[in-house]
């Protein structure tokens, strides 16, 4: 039997239990001290409109970081949803554009909410296809999902030649404006993006803590064989979480491309790595069945106010990467201390 | 440094050991005696302290208070190194090997022979094998643990032990995965260590195997020491006695009332090996369980219990043959599929299969069954809360309250669990595969009750077990399985001969 330690002995609720909370504790101290060294640093930081800017990054990689927590709580990762990220934003540039059907003779312009569709739905495929690897065809998540990285980003390139397609506003005449919607818009002045990221939250802490699905990801995650005997369709939730991952990365990549009112075939290059970093940061364990949405949020928020900070405060953006790997082999420590009491056979 | 002590001197003395984790009071001042050329059997209930204590002996662990004497000088061991340098070893209970690695590797991992160019692989070998062969073991040193059968697998662990030539070997429930064959060959080592004048503590939760090694006996209860034995003054009944406090039974056969229809029917099932085809795990079994009937498959390691046991839950499939529920084929059903039709599995490694470490006491208990506690589309807290703390009771775990992590709870305990949230799934038809192993004396009697009482409501239970005891005092029928294939079936009134003949075991010696 194991030594654990008496404070990871009781357990209030899922993912609260007194060592997480001091890991996440830990995280939102970070934030705190961010927020207060760089609003020292620059008076601009704490504005309002600064606020909201980084709110909007935040949420991509709030949005990126809740799918990959779930596929890390089922004990794979996603790599691929960089490029997920790209390809959902250059599928919806190219919708936008016009999709020409020669064979009819006539050029295509489908609205932004079928676009919108369509992108998630490209999203959910790539998701399909990395869940079918890893569930059915048993390919380590590692490998499945880094061969989609390199295949969906070459498709991607392949749709654009290579270039960012750029005039996605769209054209009332054809009934297709509203993409910048997504980035642009505010809801009650939050933009869109935020607004995004907190539906999602919600719905996926609610699907967490308050599903069966939930309760079959943990119970996966913590010990698939276990789960399995216990009537858990652990291949069914495996496929699910990559195709939330999916989606998730595809909503992202819409946010994205509205924002910058273009679809880069390379956006979202590195970010899979970025959505790792929240959900290591937020205290998920990357054994798996440890770790929740709050964490992860925080752990957005933490790296987006810090690279965004770096910014302002005119660090060069090498020195950005070094400050966030930082911060990633930081939380990495803490987090293996954290879970360095419990044993598992 | 053998022979320079008298059989019987104390080698390693304990004395006062106080061991705290946090409020967790593991051991309250225990005095004990390692003395040369003889067995000293640790005894206890399942989170008595054994454990602790012997990590304590040989460097695992730091006692919080107490001293340590070794040949009457004082010594503290840092680590494991360092006791294995005052010619300490210790044998887990939990297996250490690397199973990627060859035998010979394993022996002789961290204390590799040095070479001309890097390791002397070739003087290893011999080493190995001379070792092997000293213990009667048809091992060849350059094949990988993995390859082998855990009774190996345990034989591998202790040669590495012997070949540190400790003064002092401590072993921790050494003979779990062992034949009763490979048992006989142990006590033939044993002894001839016990000749060499090494020190010998021994744990086991297997009491007549105790009886006939010791020579000292010590009873740990909660922490303290509760009794101590010379080998001519003890019996069977003193341990149980010293152990759970009072007089018991380990229990009876359910009588009184009626058997029902057919539950559950398995009809000419086969099962092959996945990795050699032409290896058949499971070969054409058939039988029948009724609702009431308590049954028993008898078999050693290797004989197909297991498989079996999993197929009929779902997780191998047939080669062919078919399993009924009720008289309906439920072959081509998933384990989900089968829990609900009523057949749930409580399987033979609760650490791997069983539990969910990440999960609370209540979390496990009700994972089998969530739609019970499923209002309004969403997983009512209140409801897994009551229904935790009713299975908890229904199956007696004891534990503070369902919000415990379950890698809290002693072996009997979690046990305890696993049953739960299989009898939460309200089966038609319960399995489970060595439901008492590594769990003590008095939570076996509680599981048997447990059992007891829901076959008189109608359960047909199938269970597997290795001990022989439990197969004459417990289940209806006893099914005797060997090699795969279904050699006897015994009805009452049948004898330990009998059934250890039928299963090509010896009679232990």
């Amino acid at each position: 039997m194991a030594t654990t330690s008496p404070a990871a002995v009781v357990k209030e609720r899922r993912g609260s239990s007194i060592g997480k909370r001091l890991l996440e504790g830990r995280a939102f101290l970070a934030l705190i001290l961010i927020i207060v060294v760089f609003s020292l640093l620059s008076p601009n930081y704490l504005t309002t409109s600064n606020l909201l800017i980084m709110g909007s990054h935040v949420a991509i990689f709030a949005l990126m970081g809740m799918g990959q927590l779930l596929t890390i709580l089922n004990s794979g990762i996603d790599l691929s949803v960089g490029s997920t990220l790209g390809f959902a934003a250059v599928m919806g540039g190219f919708m936008l554009q016009g999709v020409p059907l020669s064979a009819f003779g006539v050029t295509l312009y489908p609205s932004v909410p079928v676009v919108v569709v369509i992108s998630l739905g490209v999203g959910a495929l790539v998701g399909l296809i990395n869940g079918v690897l890893v569930a059915r065809f048993r390919v380590a998540a590692f490998v499945a999902t880094l061969g989609t990285l390199y295949a969906v980003r070459g498709l991607a390139l392949l749709m654009t030649g290579g270039i960012t397609i750029n005039n996605i506003a769209g054209d009332p005449q054809l009934g297709n404006t509203g993409i910048g919607w997504l980035g642009f818009n505010r809801a009650f002045g939050i933009p869109m993006g935020i607004v995004m990221m907190v539906i999602v939250a919600l719905i996926l802490s609610h699907v967490l803590g308050r599903t069966r699905f939930g309760r079959w990801l943990y119970a996966s995650g913590g010990n698939e064989r276990a789960a399995e005997l216990s009537g858990v369709p652990v291949k069914r939730v495996k496929v699910w979480v990559y195709v939330i991952s999916g989606i998730c990365a595809a909503m992202a990549g819409l946010v994205l491309a509205s924002t910058l009112t273009g679809a880069d075939p390379n956006a979202g290059s590195t970010y899979e790595l970025t959505a790792i970093a929240a959900v290591v940061i937020g205290g998920a364990s990357l054994r798996g069945g440890e770790g929740n949405i709050r964490g992860t949020l925080l752990g957005a928020f933490v790296i987006g106010f810090l690279s965004d900070g770096l910014v302002i405060v005119g660090v060069s953006a090498y020195w950005q990467m070094v400050f966030i790997g930082g911060v990633i082999i930081v939380a990495v420590m803490l987090n293996s201390i954290n879970y360095s009491g419990r044993q598992d056979s | 440094m053998s022979g320079s002590e008298k059989r019987n001197d104390v080698v390693l003395e304990a004395r006062n050991i106080v061991k705290s984790y946090g409020g967790i009071h593991a051991l309250k001042g225990v005095d004990f005696q390692v003395r040369a050329g003889t067995v000293t059997t640790l005894l206890g209930e399942n989170g008595a302290g054994k454990s602790t204590l012997v990590k304590i002996l040989s460097g695992v662990e730091q006692p919080t208070s107490g001293e340590i004497f070794l040949d009457g000088e004082p010594v503290s061991f840092a680590s494991t190194i360092e006791a294995a340098e005052h010619d300490i070893a210790i044998i887990h209970q939990e297996l250490s090997l690397a199973p990627n690695m060859s035998v010979r590797d394993n022996i002789f991992m961290g204390r590799e022979i040095p070479g001309t160019f890097g390791v002397d692989y070739a003087e290893e070998r011999r080493q190995a094998r001379e070792l092997l062969e000293e213990m009667q073991l048809d091992i060849d040193p350059d094949k990988l643990v993995s390859d082998l059968r855990v009774g190996q697998q345990q034989l591998v662990e202790i040669a590495r032990a012997l070949s540190i030539k400790s003064r002092i070997l401590i072993m921790d429930e050494p003979t779990s995965a062992l034949a009763a064959s490979e048992i006989v060959v142990l006590f033939g080592i044993i002894r001839e260590l016990l000749a060499r004048g090494v020190a010998i503590v021994y744990i086991s939760h297997h009491l007549e195997e105790a009886l006939e090694l010791t020579d000292h006996t010590v009873v740990l209860r909660d922490g303290n020491i509760t009794a101590k034995g010379e080998r001519e003054e003890i019996d069977l009944e003193w341990i149980v006695r010293s152990m759970v406090g009072e007089n018991f039974e380990l229990g009876h056969r359910p009588t009184r009332y009626e058997f029902g229809s057919s539950a559950l029917n398995v009809d000419g099932v086969v099962i092959l090996d996945e990795e050699n085809p032409h290896r058949r795990l499971v070969d054409e079994v058939s039988l029948d369980v009724k609702a009431g009937e308590v049954v028993c498959i008898y078999g050693l390691m290797g004989a197909g219990r297991t498989e079996l046991l999993e197929a009929i839950a779902g997780r191998h499939r047939l080669h062919s043959g078919d399993i009924m529920l009720d008289r309906k084929s439920i072959v081509h059903m998933s384990i989900a599929e089968r829990i609900e039709a009523g057949v749930c599995l409580v399987p033979e490694d609760r650490q791997r299969d069983g539990l969910v470490q990440s999960f609370t006491v209540g979390e496990n208990l009700t994972l089998a069954s969530l739609n019970d506690i499923i209002r309004h589309g969403m997983i009512s807290r209140v409801t897994e809360k009551a229904r935790s703390m009713e299975l908890m009771k229904a199956v007696t775990v004891k534990a503070p309250g369902p919000d415990l992590m379950v890698g809290a709870l002693s072996g009997g305990n979690q046990q305890k669990v696993v049953i739960g949230k299989a009898v939460a799934t309200m089966p038609r038809v319960l399995l489970l595969d060595e439901p008492t192993r590594g769990i003590d004396v008095g939570a076996k009697a509680e599981v048997f009750r447990l059992l007891n009482e829901r076959a008189e409501q109608g359960l047909a239970v199938l269970f597997s077990t290795s001990e022989v005891a439990e197969c004459l005092i417990i289940p209806h029928r006893v099914l005797v399985m060997r090699r795969g294939r279904l050699v006897a079936e015994f009805t009452g009134g049948v004898t330990e001969e009998q059934i250890l003949s039928a299963s090509g075991g010896s009679p232990s010696a």
